[in-house]
């Protein structure tokens, strides 16, 4: 496995990785990075999110699987760690599946309503010359 | 060969000695192979609960962002990418330079492995000098966590009493001045190994100044351009133009007497109206101290806060703990700087670098995440 000539059991298991693969690995990250900065700049719609997160997921797995050395990793080492993402997947879906109940001000509902009734009036009054010019 | 010094002596020709352990083997170890895989098990695991803690935060954030999408993207605007983007690089560049130290303590190459640590650590430091930057110059305009959320667009940049930056910057200084008095000293007293350990620490400690200094000439110009580049935003596309305009002269008359004369309105027309502020969340570059005296505004403005001191919590939150986990993996560095400088690692005891490195790398994956998710938002 490594460049040692040493094959006894046990005692030669390192196994370094070539600088030309550490060094081609990290200048795509850096290329995946630029260009993540640079569809910011574009305007592509609700795929926003999508082409982000996919453009971050395929550096994490190349960090996973060359600069943490996972693709040369035990299986059993590899299983434990993404299995990890299976419980994260769990616990988002079923905690995103009931933040519908929250309310959207960040506040707790019964303040929210207080609040309204205080300044019902002149909360109503407060917006219109914000954008309705229209309705007048 | 049996006694402990002989085993010492073979610690270094890590070759022929199936009689007895070497030193860097713990004796409940058959093999150096068996003793690293324990260990790697061990750092993977210890991951998975770092993955799962991160994922609470990851959460949070998903939540938000979900419920008030208008918030996160008003919020973003604040947040400058050229230093979020400029530290991506630098944690990525310090990763690979990780990745190349496991290397050369794998292949045995002792001054190599030094210099990619050093390189590693001096990395860190320059992230930890640019987000001081960010987070002193946020704390400057106001734009806390909800609870202590100040920013007033009108006055994005009051006159502040304390110097946050000086005071981030102060630990480090007296860090810098420490490794620099450990430096001179054991140049004074010639001792190889110290010098050999603190010259590479005092360049990693100048570093976080690199990073105040890099912070500084990225940042000028930067936030301040956002904060307008926001309320032209705000302007053209959420049709805000005439309160916008109102609340940023301070012309509280007019706003008054606008209020007034639709307060005639219906009331479902009211509360679309409401509605409609509400979606537009543009709320938070509105306030200001001009229109204290409408009760409107007051609500509004308290509302609009705690949205945008949400968005800001989660913000400092997540890199707050991404800042902690660089300090602790700074700490494990210079471990292992001073370990690879006295010649510890070897192919077959490479054990600590590697799972460090793991660390590392996780460190960096997690930043991979934040950077698109809290800077890059439009």
């Amino acid at each position: 496995m490594s460049a040692h000539g040493d094959s006894k059991d046990g005692y030669d298991f390192a196994h370094p990785l070539p600088v030309p693969m550490l060094l081609s690995v990290f200048f795509a990250l850096v290329l995946l990075t630029i260009i993540t900065v640079a569809q910011a700049s574009f305007d592509i719609g609700s795929l926003d999110i999508v082409v982000v997160m996919v453009i971050a997921t395929i550096k994490a797995a190349l960090v996973m699987a060359f600069f943490m050395h996972m693709a040369y990793d035990k299986p059993f080492n590899v299983i434990v760690f993404l299995s990890s993402f299976a419980f994260v997947a769990l616990f988002l879906i079923f905690t995103m599946s009931d933040s519908k109940q929250t309310s959207p001000d960040f506040e707790p509902v019964i303040e929210e309503v207080a609040a309204m009734e205080v300044a019902s009036t002149p909360v109503a009054a407060g917006e219109p010359e914000v954008s309705e010019s229209t309705a007048e | 060969m049996s006694t402990i010094e002989a085993a010492a002596e073979n610690a270094h020709d890590a070759h022929g000695h199936d009689h007895d352990h070497p030193s860097f083997l713990a004796h409940h170890f058959d093999t150096p192979e068996q003793q690293f895989d324990s260990g790697k098990l061990g750092i993977w695991l210890f991951l998975v609960t770092e993955i799962l803690f991160f994922s609470g935060m990851f959460c949070a954030y998903a939540i938000f962002r979900m419920l008030r999408p208008d918030v996160f993207e008003g919020c973003s605007q604040f947040l400058n990418t050229k230093l979020g983007a400029i530290n991506t690089g630098v944690l990525l560049f310090s990763s690979l330079t990780m990745a190349w130290a496991v290397r050369c303590s794998q292949v045995k190459q002792d001054r190599g492995l030094v210099a990619m640590l050093a390189a590693t650590l001096s990395c860190a430091m320059i992230f930890l000098g640019v987000k001081a930057i960010e987070y002193s110059h946020k704390w400057e305009m106001g734009l806390l966590p909800a609870g202590l959320y100040f920013y007033d667009p009108a006055n994005p940049h009051p006159e502040s009493h304390t110097n946050y930056l000086f005071y981030i910057c102060l630990p480090f200084m007296i860090l810098l001045g420490g490794v620099v008095a450990w430096l001179v000293v054991s140049l004074a007293t010639r001792n190889k190994f110290h010098v050999q350990c603190a010259m590479p620490l005092t360049v990693a400690a100048a570093c976080f100044f690199v990073g105040i200094g890099l912070g500084m000439v990225l940042e000028s110009g930067g936030s301040e351009h956002a904060a307008d580049e926001y309320q032209a935003h705000a302007t053209t596309e959420l049709e805000q133009t005439a309160a916008i305009q109102l609340v940023s002269s301070g012309e509280s008359e007019v706003l008054e007497s606008l209020a007034t004369e639709s307060n005639t309105g219906i009331q479902s027309e009211l509360s679309a109206r409401q509605r409609q502020l509400e979606n537009a969340g543009t709320a938070i570059v509105q306030e200001g101290d001009e229109i204290a005296g409408a009760i409107v505004s007051v609500e509004e403005n308290v509302m609009t806060q705690r949205k945008a001191g949400v968005f800001f919590s989660i913000y400092y939150c997540m890199t707050g703990v991404h800042a902690i986990h660089i300090l602790v993996g700074i700490g494990f560095l210079v471990w292992l700087l001073v370990r690879a400088v006295r010649q510890d690692f070897n192919p077959q005891y490479f054990g600590p670098v590697d799972y460090v490195g793991l660390y590392w790398h996780l460190v960096d994956l997690i930043w991979i995440y934040l950077f698109p998710l809290l800077y890059l938002i439009r």
